[in-house]
């Protein structure tokens, strides 16, 4: 697999603009605790929201609460890197407001 | 007895247009769609060939929040430093027949939604369907949170990344080639500056797609429409490629708004709102099996999506698919028999509409697109070069055409071009 460019975009700044409803006591898609580095790289490529993030010290994270549910980390997912996935709770998550 | 005569899940296109035939022929109908108002989960890119509209309202048609009218078509082959594009504009655009309206879902959505209560559906928001009920293979309602709600018949209409879909008929997701993913910015701009610099007049508008530079070369490309006072900009990548690409989605995106050809149009707008969604890619040999026992998909939960690489249809689809799902809903329920059986109809009547008519018209064009990267990484540069020669001068004496542009052509090969236009014509 190629080594990704740097990026340039200011994502949580996008995300800022979105509206939601976060579900602060329940994370509706879950990682594996040593997620497999390889799928884990494919997920950082394909998540327009920039939820999968591999840190400066080489460590993945990944934050659910800016989530599109889109369902494309479900899609690429071969079950070493994503635990869970389902839709949030009633009434949470994003909420578009253009769409 | 069941709950209802039959349970829509979901409210985007198809869901309304179901339930909305369903109550007209008399039948008890529910619909529960997660999002607390419906569209608050839908994206769509997006333009909407009204054809379908007007077919399930022919009268109201017409009050239909829509933004803008299409009068302006747009094919670009984009390098990193130049468009190479296709513009047409054609008062047949404007005729009722033809006419398409780029659409913003949070609007369009609950307009839709009213139509079908309007007609006696009932509605439960904001919570999601997370479990079928079934007896052996037979679909007999729902579980939403603590409820368990049963109907004689079942239509899923709950999109793209249906987790009902696989438990309803066996179908497993969706590969990753068999979908793309779309990242989209709504900008915010003046009424009209937006029909200024779509150079159109206020109330109509231009639909503009890209390939090429959109997606640095791998398979997909971006999409730009006008709306009213918004301009909805983005990529879509097929997502089985996008896995192994360089860039990131999210920053295809951020630099395809600052291509030298795209980044005019959206000066000093504020990007309003990021959207993400799946698209259906795999063309009529992924669809699902559209009929199951007490239950019937329609719209992108059975991955209806025609793409011709310069349209891009999936709401028209889904719009037909949900109005045909819900009269054949109904029908079935008039024999008293809602097996596989007696809903079978429904795929027949698709089949012999232009939903399945032209996905199987289209069915190899997925493989194309797949199978002929230099589509997406060789010709626009081709074209740029061969444009250069005719359009670039700086005093130094010209080179005749039947010079200067062959080697530009043998550069990608003779053979290889003739191959890719016969491959890419015959799969249209």
């Amino acid at each position: 697999m190629s080594t990704p460019r740097p990026t340039t975009v200011s994502i949580e700044e996008y995300l800022g603009r979105n509206r939601y409803e976060v579900d602060e006591e329940h994370a509706h898609i879950t990682i594996a605790e040593h997620p497999d580095p390889i799928e884990f790289a494919e997920l950082v490529r394909v998540c327009p929201a920039a939820l999968y993030k591999v840190d400066e010290a080489g460590e993945p994270t990944f934050d659910y609460a800016g989530c599109l549910e889109c369902g494309t980390c479900r899609i690429v997912a071969g079950g070493r890197a994503v635990a869970t996935w389902a839709y949030p709770r009633p009434t949470m998550g994003v909420e578009y407001r253009y769409g | 007895m069941a709950d209802f005569d039959a349970i829509v899940v979901g409210s985007g296109c198809a869901g309304p247009a179901a339930a909305y035939e369903l109550a007209k022929a008399g039948k008890s109908v529910l619909v529960i769609e997660r999002g607390t108002t419906s569209g608050a989960k839908n994206v769509s890119g997006g333009r909407l060939y009204l054809h379908a509209l007007r077919a399930l309202f022919p009268d109201d048609a017409g009050s239909a929040p829509l933004e803008r009218r299409i009068v302006r078509e747009r094919v670009s082959l984009l390098s990193a430093d130049s468009a190479t594009t296709l513009d047409v504009t054609d008062e047949l655009m404007r005729d009722e027949r033809y006419e398409s309206w780029s659409v913003l879902r949070a609007r369009f959505d609950p307009w839709l939604a009213e139509q079908a209560e309007g007609a006696g559906a009932e509605y439960i928001n904001g919570i999601a369907v997370e479990e079928l009920l079934k007896d052996g293979d037979r679909v007999t309602g729902v579980r939403a949170g603590d409820d368990e709600i049963t109907a004689d018949v079942v239509l899923l209409c709950d999109g793209v990344n249906s987790l009902l879909v696989p438990q309803a008929v066996g179908a497993p997701r969706p590969r990753p080639d068999q979908v793309a993913v779309g990242v989209k910015h709504v900008v915010e701009l003046p009424e009209t500056v937006i029909s200024d610099r779509a150079m159109c007049a206020d109330g109509d508008g231009m639909a503009w797609l890209f390939v090429g530079d959109a997606t640095h070369g791998r398979v997909g490309g971006g999409f730009l429409y006008t709306n009213r006072d918004t301009i909805s900009v983005g990529i879509v990548a097929t997502v089985s490629d996008l896995m192994e690409s360089e860039t990131p989605i999210y920053q295809l995106l951020e630099e395809f708004t600052r291509h030298p050809a795209v980044a005019p149009i959206l000066e000093g707008g504020t990007v309003v709102e990021h959207s993400g969604h799946l698209v259906a890619e795999g063309g009529y040999d992924a669809l699902p099996p559209l009929v199951g026992d007490g239950v019937l998909l329609a719209g992108e939960s059975a991955l209806m999506c025609v793409n011709a690489g310069y349209t891009v249809r999936g709401m028209d689809l889904a719009l037909a698919a949900g109005q045909q799902a819900g009269r054949s809903a109904a029908a079935a329920l008039d024999a008293g028999d809602t097996s596989a059986e007696g809903l079978a109809g429904y795929r027949a009547a698709l089949e012999d509409s232009f939903v399945l008519r032209d996905l199987r018209t289209l069915r190899r064009f997925p493989h194309f697109m797949e199978s002929t990267p230099r589509v997406f990484r060789d010709y626009p540069d081709l074209a740029r070069d061969v444009m250069r020669e005719l359009f670039l001068v700086d005093g130094t004496p010209m080179r005749p055409l039947a010079k200067a542009v062959p080697p530009i052509v043998k550069r990608t090969g003779y053979l290889n071009v003739a191959k890719d236009l016969v491959k890419g014509m015959r799969s249209l």
